[in-house]
């Protein structure tokens, strides 16, 4: 009986001092897929992981200026790269969580055919894309209209969306009549849900590669080294798969 | 020092400014005479309406533009009927939507003026052979001058500093709808700081001259 | 003749006016503060809108079932209680605001002529935020003459001001009843301001009229519904019919005989009115000659009515055909048995000259 005791005192013991807690700064457009895997995590690990969400752009200012978090998901590869370069991150941890797939999406049924042709047809007043500044997929977009030749001519059509999401917003309502947004955003149940798209094939564009790397505050947090792991294993990569991102 | 790009968009931005601050003192002055004198019961909705753009976050304003100018919404459909397109990502509908994002700021300064003014004035130059038009014009805008200032003020320094609403229906055209705001917001989000600083100094000299100008001119500090 | 018929009914004031008035002279609407009287000179004006009201000016309809015709086509000049000068214009251009509005044609008032009537000549070129009250009100009264209107109203243009601000324009208000044809309709709740300036007599109560008439018969009337208290008492006309210079003193001839005064600078021959105040009349069954009582008058006792305090009363006089109101005790009064009808003496303390 002791000694049933005292080992359900320390499992209890060590798994609440094993439980740790990590800040995770998420890139927007990955929000459902971190969301589930986060559930999981817990579910398994016993850890938590506090998500916020945002931009790659702001969240590097933020952590520049010492913003809390341990983890970054970004929704590049550049920007955690720039932060390895300056020192402010656990050299080694950084690896890409997940690649992006581009779509060029309509909201109107018919609209886009399934390859690509509507972008030499140009029979369209506005098309949408994320600012290719700030934005990796407005990046990868721009590629693809060069790689198919049309992008001098579409250029003076383009309506900028500051990330993904607003890109999506002009296209949902029906402002732009198409635009190039990330697949995980028209996905659902494992197909583009309404309207119509054109899965751009990766062979078009520099890969969208979205790295994650271990923030300096998150040094020697047991939390964040787990998730990181959780994060390559094959649980997480089915989700981050149906949520339409190559891996 | 300053590129072609941001003086594209300092331009653009004061060209907006000024049409914006024009339109609702023309607009903005008949509905603070309303407000003003009314006894109606109306005046209680019709203020809250007015106000709301204060209180309203700018995406929530912006993105229900976005939706009603939209090809699909009552005001996209209107435009499309007469023949002008739709209005987001045009520079006439950030002409709009700034009107609308700035009412407030112009209606309520001259609604104070109006206020304070009283009924008294207006019935003197009644008495004095003075027709409606003729009083508004000859003895209620001079007694409201200061009002009149601070609404014009107001108004522009608003446009001026609008983010929220251009972002959600700009679509960021540079010379159409590239505001400062927007430029600086792009330069912090590509680490372009150097950039940023520069415009963002710019802007706030600016401003605040303009205000500076503003206090130092306001008729009321030299009355007895 | 001025014909209001106005019916207003709120909680905050109540108006049921129906007055055929002199379209001439002097016409005081007069009552305590709440009983109508700014309301109905306001609704005259058209200030106050009053639905199915009516009002017809000299001939002209101003107000009926079928029109109304707006403040600004109204031949009317108006003087408010706070001159209500336009700050953002000196004096001059006050006075030529209105004045520019009305054509050439139509302008039977000339500028210099208001000007030095109401003796504002150096203050021209002023702001109005550096006048005085009394003359705040003075320029006030100029340009409501400078529109040459067919009616001047006035809203108790004499309330703000202190006395002696008061004493200082009372004379050109006199000078204007002289001087100018059209007619005043003048508010007010002060009694002295009344008996010097009007002529007819309005007084109201509660929205109503409750007593009409020329200003000297209406005074005397012993159930004039208003209590006037302490400020009872008659205004008499008469002519200064002879001076004494060794005394100081003028004899004003009226229609119960002379009345001494201390002598004002008036000429012989002048025209005056004055106040007695029925206070400072006492009733003797036979005339003193050993007491310092100047005036004493032979008169025939009319009425007698009970003033407010039990113990006083209100005898009405007739001297000569002119009333008089003396207010006594009822112990006196019954002590000398006063009758209507009764040969008394009024002895009176205090002539006021009231221009």
């Amino acid at each position: 009986m002791k000694h049933l005791l005292k080992f359900f005192f320390f499992s209890l013991a060590a798994n609440l001092a094993l439980a740790d807690e990590v800040q995770v700064a998420v890139a927007a457009n990955f929000t459902a897929p971190m969301k589930a895997i986060a559930a999981d995590f817990e579910k398994d690990t016993g850890h938590k992981a506090r998500l916020a969400f945002g931009s790659t752009g702001k969240f590097y200012a933020q952590i520049k200026n010492g913003a809390p978090f341990q983890v970054f998901l970004a929704a590049d590869d550049t920007t955690p790269a720039r932060l390895e370069k300056e020192g402010m991150t656990v050299p080694g941890s950084r690896f890409t969580y997940a690649v992006g797939t581009l779509v060029l999406w309509s909201a109107k049924p018919g609209f886009v055919d399934a390859r690509g042709e509507v972008l030499k047809k140009g029979d369209f007043a506005h098309l949408a894309l994320a600012n290719p500044k700030v934005a990796p997929y407005g990046a990868a977009a721009v590629e693809v209209m060069e790689k198919l030749g049309v992008l001098e001519s579409l250029k003076p059509r383009f309506v900028l969306g500051e990330n993904i999401a607003q890109t999506q917003q002009f296209v949902v309502t029906g402002n732009a009549e198409l635009g190039f947004v990330a697949l995980s955003q028209v996905m659902k149940n494992g197909k583009v849900g309404e309207g119509s798209a054109w899965v751009v094939p990766a062979k078009l564009h520099t890969p969208i590669r979205q790295d994650a790397v271990i923030l300096a505050s998150g040094r020697g947090n047991a939390a964040a080294e787990a998730l990181m792991k959780y994060l390559k294993s094959a649980r997480a990569a089915a989700i981050i798969k149906s949520y339409g991102y190559a891996l | 020092m300053l590129s072609d790009a941001n003086l594209a968009a300092i331009l653009l931005t004061l060209k907006l400014a000024t049409l914006v601050t024009v339109i609702l003192l023309l607009v903005g002055t008949p509905i603070a005479w309303w407000l003003a004198r009314t006894r109606s019961w109306w005046k209680g909705p019709i203020s809250a309406v007015v106000a709301l753009p204060i209180v309203l976050p700018p995406s929530v304003l912006g993105f229900y533009l976005l939706v009603a100018m939209g090809p699909n919404g009552p005001v996209g459909r209107l435009t499309q009927a007469l023949g002008l397109g739709t209005l987001p990502f045009t520079f006439a509908g950030l002409v709009v939507a700034s009107v609308f994002y700035s009412l407030p700021f112009v209606v309520q300064p001259i609604q104070n003026a109006f206020e304070a003014m009283g009924e008294r004035p207006l019935e003197v130059a009644a008495s004095l052979r003075a027709g409606p038009l003729d009083r508004f014009f000859t003895v209620a805008v001079p007694l409201s001058s200061p009002g009149f200032l601070t609404a014009g003020v107001l108004g522009f320094a608003h446009t001026v500093g609008e983010f929220g609403v251009v972002l959600m229906i700009g679509g960021n055209i540079p010379g159409v709808t590239r505001v400062v705001s927007v430029q600086i917001y792009d330069y912090v989000e590509a680490f372009e700081y150097a950039d940023a600083h520069i415009l963002s100094g710019i802007m706030l000299a600016f401003s605040f001259t303009v205000l500076l100008a503003m206090y130092l001119l306001n008729p009321t500090r030299t009355h007895k | 003749m001025i014909r209001a018929r106005f019916k207003l009914a709120f909680p905050e004031f109540a108006l049921d006016v129906d007055l055929d008035l002199p379209g001439r002279g002097v016409v005081a609407l007069f009552g305590h503060s709440g009983s109508g009287k700014t309301t109905l000179l306001r609704a005259i004006a058209g200030l106050e809108k009053v639905p199915r009201g009516f009002l017809e000016v000299n001939g002209s309809v101003w107000q009926d079932a079928a029109t109304f015709l707006p403040v600004h086509k109204r031949p009317l000049g108006f003087v408010f209680q706070e001159a209500s000068l336009f700050p953002h214009l000196s004096v001059r251009a006050n006075l030529a605001y209105g004045m520019r509005r009305v054509p050439a044609a139509s302008r039977k008032v000339s500028l210099d002529h208001a000007v030095e009537l109401l003796g504002i000549g150096p203050l021209l070129d002023r702001m109005p935020g550096r006048l005085s009250g009394g003359e705040r009100q003075r320029v006030a009264i100029a340009r409501a003459l400078a529109v040459s209107p067919a009616i001047l109203l006035m809203d108790e243009p004499l309330a703000a001001l202190d006395l002696a601000r008061k004493q200082e324009i009372l004379p050109y208000l006199e000078r204007l009843h002289e001087e100018l044809e059209i007619p005043l309709v003048y508010v007010s709740h002060a009694p002295d301001e009344v008996a010097r300036l009007a002529d007819t007599l309005v007084a109201m109560e509660q929205g109503r009229v409750v007593a009409q008439g020329p200003l000297l018969e209406t005074l005397a009337r012993l159930d004039l519904p208003i209590r006037l208290g302490e400020d009872a008492g008659v205004v008499l006309e008469g002519e200064i019919a002879e001076l004494d210079a060794d005394w100081h003193l003028a004899r004003i001839a009226f229609a119960g005989g002379g009345l001494w005064v201390r002598e004002s600078g008036l000429a012989v021959g002048r025209q005056v009115r004055v106040r007695i105040l029925a206070r400072d009349i006492s009733i003797a069954l036979t005339p003193q000659a050993d007491n310092s009582i100047l005036n004493v008058i032979p008169a025939t006792v009319e009425q007698l009515a009970d003033e407010t305090h039990p113990a006083l009363a209100l005898v009405k006089l007739d001297a000569g055909g002119a009333p008089l109101v003396a207010r006594i005790t009822r112990r006196s009064a019954a002590k000398l048995q006063l009758q209507p009808g009764m040969k008394v003496w009024a002895q009176i303390k205090a002539v006021a000259l009231v221009g």
